[in-house]
């Protein structure tokens, strides 16, 4: 294995950014309050590691449980619209009207059913990360090759065979992209949630810090949230290279 | 093997019904090499669905085996311009697919694996593809994805096969050598062929009757045996007569073309 520059850029970018910061912050002596420097928000981090981490832990589960459930949902639901088209043409203005609907004003009523805490923080994950999935598993069944589907259909074959010997594995491709949307979207969700009504969670840490003034700690509770961001979508774009190698035949060859 | 008697299809486009076929017959026979050319847009492909039962005339009737077609035959092999091998399976098991869904081999398929990938090897090796097997779609040229699609369409040992201009988007040279690949796998099994085609020296190459079509609304408007005599060789496409008839059917289609 060769060692490449290429291979260190992201490392680079990443630190450049911060250097570039804390450079900005020094220079121009910007308030900490308004924007603190990295290195205000690593001492923070290391300062608060405990509520950190408790809470982190605490976005991350409702997060996956939220994501779990709408990568089920999203599966079953792309199928179902992929299968048919009239129901396809059915769903589809319903289900876009849902996905234009703000989350976050979903939350309120989420709180009323279900009261304040985890629950509320999984449902929203879920209703955020659910879109994407269907929309992709259903484009995904809905381009099946007409003469792929004319070669099968000729020899008797029907309309469930056609699925499962062409349909689904034409999807999974788009289904393993699409998770990588879904799976930072349910972030977002997850954390909209708890920043308005929650005992725990990233988005209730920061909104406390927020509220005694510690900017330094709502940064540091950025970061954290960013770090997992980036830890679970690694982990799809994993699942997705693993799962699906045949559609990535171009980097495969290099 | 195949009758098309007075068949017309519509059927309803964007801007109202479109007449794809009108009033087509058209016979051919066990065992028999048959060319369909014609001008592009004339309903060459529809002619194609109507025979393997993917859509139903509007009028007339489509008989195959002696039965009035009523829905998919399943005793059709196809194959179309573009290969449309699944990438996500290897050459070999693209070739198996047909397998999977027909019967008698559908329900045996599990217990008879063996005996199954025996034969899709042997058929590989046929049309020059032996050892390809484990490879996947993309790892080859167009050439040898459409040798493989020969093969799909032709494992589960159909007595008609359907060719949709097969080899036209292949370069010349590949072209030539498959004709003589399909030749040869027709002269060996014999089954009865349906070549859909705009290539006419494919067509005098391979054919025993050629049939040629008219502009949209499609209909049969000659039908010419092809006396080359068999076995033909890729030299044939040199012989006076071969270029006359060539000719023929080109100022055929000219004509259709400007009427």
């Amino acid at each position: 294995m060769t060692f490449r520059t290429e291979d260190t850029a992201p490392w680079i970018f990443t630190i450049g950014l911060f250097v570039f910061w804390e450079a900005v912050c020094r220079i121009f002596s910007v308030d900490s309050f308004i924007l603190p420097a990295p290195s205000e928000i690593f001492s923070a981090a290391v300062r608060y590691a405990g509520p950190l981490w408790r809470n982190s832990f605490v976005t991350l589960w409702t997060t996956l449980v939220g994501f779990l459930l709408a990568v089920g949902f999203g599966l079953l639901l792309g199928l179902v619209v992929g299968w048919s088209r009239t129901i396809y043409r059915g769903l589809y203005p319903v289900m876009i009207g849902f996905n234009s609907i703000p989350k976050v004003a979903v939350v309120p009523i989420l709180v009323v059913w279900f009261g304040v805490g985890e629950v509320p923080a999984i449902i929203t994950a879920f209703l955020i990360s659910f879109f994407p999935i269907v929309v992709n598993v259903a484009t995904g069944l809905a381009t099946i090759e007409p003469e792929m589907e004319d070669v099968l259909r000729a020899l008797g074959a029907s309309k469930l065979d056609v699925m499962l010997k062409i349909g689904i594995p034409r999807a999974m491709p788009y289904f393993f992209g699409s998770l990588k949307v879904a799976i930072t979207l349910a972030f977002v969700g997850a954390v909209v949630s708890e920043t308005l009504a929650a005992n725990a969670g990233l988005g209730h840490l920061m909104t406390q810090a927020g509220s005694n003034f510690q900017m330094p700690l709502v940064f540091a509770g950025l970061l954290a949230l960013a770090i997992e961001g980036i830890g679970m979508y690694a982990v799809c774009a994993w699942l997705e290279y693993r799962m699906t190698g045949w559609a990535h035949r171009s980097t495969m060859n290099a | 093997m195949i009758e098309l008697d007075d068949v017309t299809l519509a059927y309803r486009g964007r801007t109202g019904p479109v007449l794809a076929l009108q009033g087509t017959s058209l016979k051919v026979g066990r065992g028999e090499f048959a060319a369909v050319v014609g001008p592009s847009g004339c309903g060459k492909s529809t002619l194609m669905k109507l025979v393997t039962g993917l859509v139903k005339p509007t009028q007339g009737r489509v008989l195959v085996d002696g039965h009035e077609v009523a829905g998919p035959v399943k005793i059709a092999g196809m194959a179309f311009q573009n290969a449309n091998m699944l990438p996500w399976r290897t050459v070999l098991e693209n070739v198996l697919l047909p397998l999977e869904i027909v019967e008698p081999y559908r329900s045996k398929f599990r217990a008879e694996k063996k005996q199954y990938v025996a034969r899709a090897e042997k058929l590989l090796d046929t049309v020059g593809l032996s050892g390809f097997g484990s490879r996947f779609p993309w790892e080859m040229s167009g050439g040898m994805q459409q040798r493989a699609s020969l093969c799909r369409s032709l494992i589960h040992d159909p007595s008609l096969l359907m060719l949709d201009e097969p080899f036209a988007a292949l370069d010349a040279f590949t072209r030539e050598e498959l004709w003589c690949v399909l030749r040869d796998v027709w002269e060996r099994i014999g089954f009865t062929v349906v070549l859909v085609t705009h290539d006419l020296r494919e067509a005098a190459f391979l054919a025993d009757t050629i049939h040629v079509m008219s502009a949209r609304p499609g209909r049969i408007i000659e039908t010419r045996k092809v006396d080359l005599p068999r076995p033909r060789d890729l030299e044939i496409c040199y012989d006076p007569r071969f270029s006359d008839l060539v000719q023929i059917l080109r100022h055929k289609i000219a004509e259709v073309r400007q009427a």
